[in-house]
């Protein structure tokens, strides 16, 4: 009976993969197959609603988002391990000269927060640039308490970091008090800390933080869009030069950088280039 | 039952083969990581050159100009180590003495499952709890502008390293053969007396085994150290914002590229080696132990 059993169980389980197997094949006429993306953790809200989005009106397609970080998502298209790279940060020119190509999506503000509780409400892009390079050190200094200012930044390599050191011109001399992995990390420890200092997307700015004016300008998608709020950067989706995407790949790609697509870039926080 | 035996005999081999197959993979999956790691992270030393590398006290890996040294780093983790071990093992050590030889049965069930819990709790959880009560506690007693700090990595790597060192002891310390404890009695000596001086000199090279454990687990452990050390590669002190071995490697992995990348591998290859000293240092004392 035993014996009986033991036979009959792998065969009952491979006829229910098989069985399970036939059940996903596409049931439209339209578009099948399947779109993978790999990249910046910070375009996970944007991809991820337009993914849907996007599969919604195409139920054949099975859509793949791989956070794994700007670089890593660089290297998966060249090495051909998704179909269209996600980058928030511009390409390098020697990832340009192994046949990358960028398109911008969206733009994104970068938002420098602060404890809500800090009288500070706002800097000038100069002041920003000080304090990260420590020439100010004191909240008092910058019309806040008497306490000292805690540096909050990302880890090398971080596609927000770079983006913030890029544009108030810090690279590499940003004196963190602490390195963090992730935005919502960033975002925590700063509410933690009434006299902490950190930065991050726009998009994931939540009220346990507030965000400062940057040269009187407060970053909200109005004034990223039209340029005024000086601290942005861009989404990049990252192709190969002479490699033709897929057929759902080239869809999907077509249908996000459309104006149909821009609704659904605007809700998930980000403005959308096109 | 006999003649079962007699029939099953080429299943018998055929399980042999393939206990042996499975018993290869961990060997195997051993062997690749040394050799894969080796590979990778040979490179980037050559290009750096070993004495900037491991003795350089700047570490700029995305800078214009980079500059890979380790030294803050490797001193970090052996800090950072040390600290946990000095604040960890008496905790643990005298813990395990009086769940040993003191504590009444019901109350020694209670705290061992209790340390068994502790040991099971995911590292991201201590590394959660750090960041959230331990990192302003520090803050606010200390008055220091920020919590996260070599301090903070320690107290949480001393919990985490309890529940290895106080199981590890039991263990040892429950070996030890009663008669060594009744002729100890029986001279005179008072019971404390005789856990002290019979007890734990008999199970010490099981303890000691238990602390190199330790140091292994707090060399190791990635996750909770990077929610509380700050990740500033600087020169360690208690209150700075600190990077250890692991989080350098993991903290930059996920974006790095280039050089970076190949530095990262380099820097496992230099924390794979002090664990496998750890390593060897625990299989010598066990042997030691079991020759005995």
């Amino acid at each position: 009976m035993k014996k009986l059993l033991a036979a009959a169980l792998p065969a009952i389980l491979a006829f229910a993969l098989l069985a399970g197997c036939m059940s996903t094949s596409p049931s439209d006429g339209g578009l099948s197959g399947s779109v993978s993306t790999d990249g910046s953790t910070s375009m996970e809200k944007v991809i991820g609603a337009l993914g849907e989005a996007f599969t919604t009106e195409n139920p054949g397609v099975k859509f793949t988002y791989n956070p794994t970080g700007s670089g890593s998502g660089i290297t998966a298209v060249l090495e051909g391990r998704c179909d269209i790279g996600l980058s928030s940060r511009g390409l390098k020119d020697d990832e340009k000269a192994q046949g990358l190509a960028e398109t911008v999506l969206a733009y994104d503000g970068i938002a420098v927060i602060v404890h809500p509780e800090n009288p500070v409400t706002g800097l000038t892009l100069e002041q920003i640039t000080k304090i990260y390079t420590g020439e100010i050190t004191n909240w008092s200094e910058v019309g806040g308490n008497d306490a000292e200012i805690v540096l909050i930044g990302r880890e090398a390599g971080s596609g927000t970091r770079d983006g913030f050191e890029s544009i108030t011109g810090t690279e590499d001399i940003c004196k963190y008090r602490q390195e963090l992995t992730s935005t919502g990390d960033v975002i925590t420890t700063v509410s933690q800390n009434p006299d902490a200092v950190g930065y991050a997307s726009l998009a994931s700015v939540k009220d346990s933080v507030r965000a400062l004016s940057v040269d009187d300008v407060l970053p909200t998608e109005d004034t990223v869009k039209d340029g005024s709020y000086k601290i942005q950067r861009p989404f990049l989706l990252v192709t190969k030069t002479g490699t033709a995407l897929s057929e759902p790949a080239q869809a999907f790609f077509d249908y996000i950088t459309s104006d149909a697509a821009a609704e659904i870039i605007a809700k998930a926080g980000a403005v959308s280039a096109n | 039952m006999l003649k079962r035996a007699k029939t099953d005999k080429p299943a018998e081999a055929v399980i042999h083969g393939i206990f042996f197959l499975l018993g290869f993979v961990a060997v195997g999956c051993v062997l690749l990581i040394t050799v894969y790691l080796v590979i990778a992270g040979i490179p980037a030393i050559r290009e750096i050159g070993l004495i900037p590398f491991l003795f350089g006290t700047r570490w700029a890996s995305t800078a214009a100009e980079p500059s890979f040294g380790i030294l803050p780093i490797i001193l970090t983790s052996v800090y950072g180590t040390a600290g946990a071990i000095l604040l960890g093992v008496p905790v643990g050590f005298f813990t395990a003495v009086y769940l040993s030889k003191i504590a009444p049965a019901k109350v020694r069930a209670v705290l061992e499952s209790a340390a068994g819990l502790l040991a099971g709790i995911p590292s991201v959880v201590y590394g959660l709890v750090g960041m959230l009560v331990l990192v302003p506690a520090i803050r606010n007693l200390f008055h220091v502008p920020d919590g996260a700090s070599l301090l903070a990595a320690i107290l949480v790597l001393a919990v985490m390293i309890l529940p290895s060192i106080i199981k590890v002891s039991i263990t040892a310390l429950d070996a030890v053969p009663k008669e060594y404890e009744d002729a100890s009695l029986a001279l005179g000596a008072t019971p404390i007396e005789t856990y002290f001086r019979v007890s734990v000199p008999a199970a010490k090279s099981g303890i000691a085994a238990a602390v190199v454990l330790g140091v292994g687990r707090a060399m190791g452990e990635a996750m909770a150290v990077m929610m509380v050390a700050g990740n500033v590669a600087n020169m360690p002190s208690l209150f700075q914002s600190v990077r250890f071995l692991t989080t350098a490697v993991a903290s930059e992995m996920s974006y790095s590229s280039g050089l970076q990348r190949e530095a990262l591998f380099s820097i496992a290859l230099v924390l794979f080696f002090f664990i496998m000293m750890i390593n060897a240092g625990l299989n010598f004392l066990l042997k030691r132990g079991a020759g005995k």
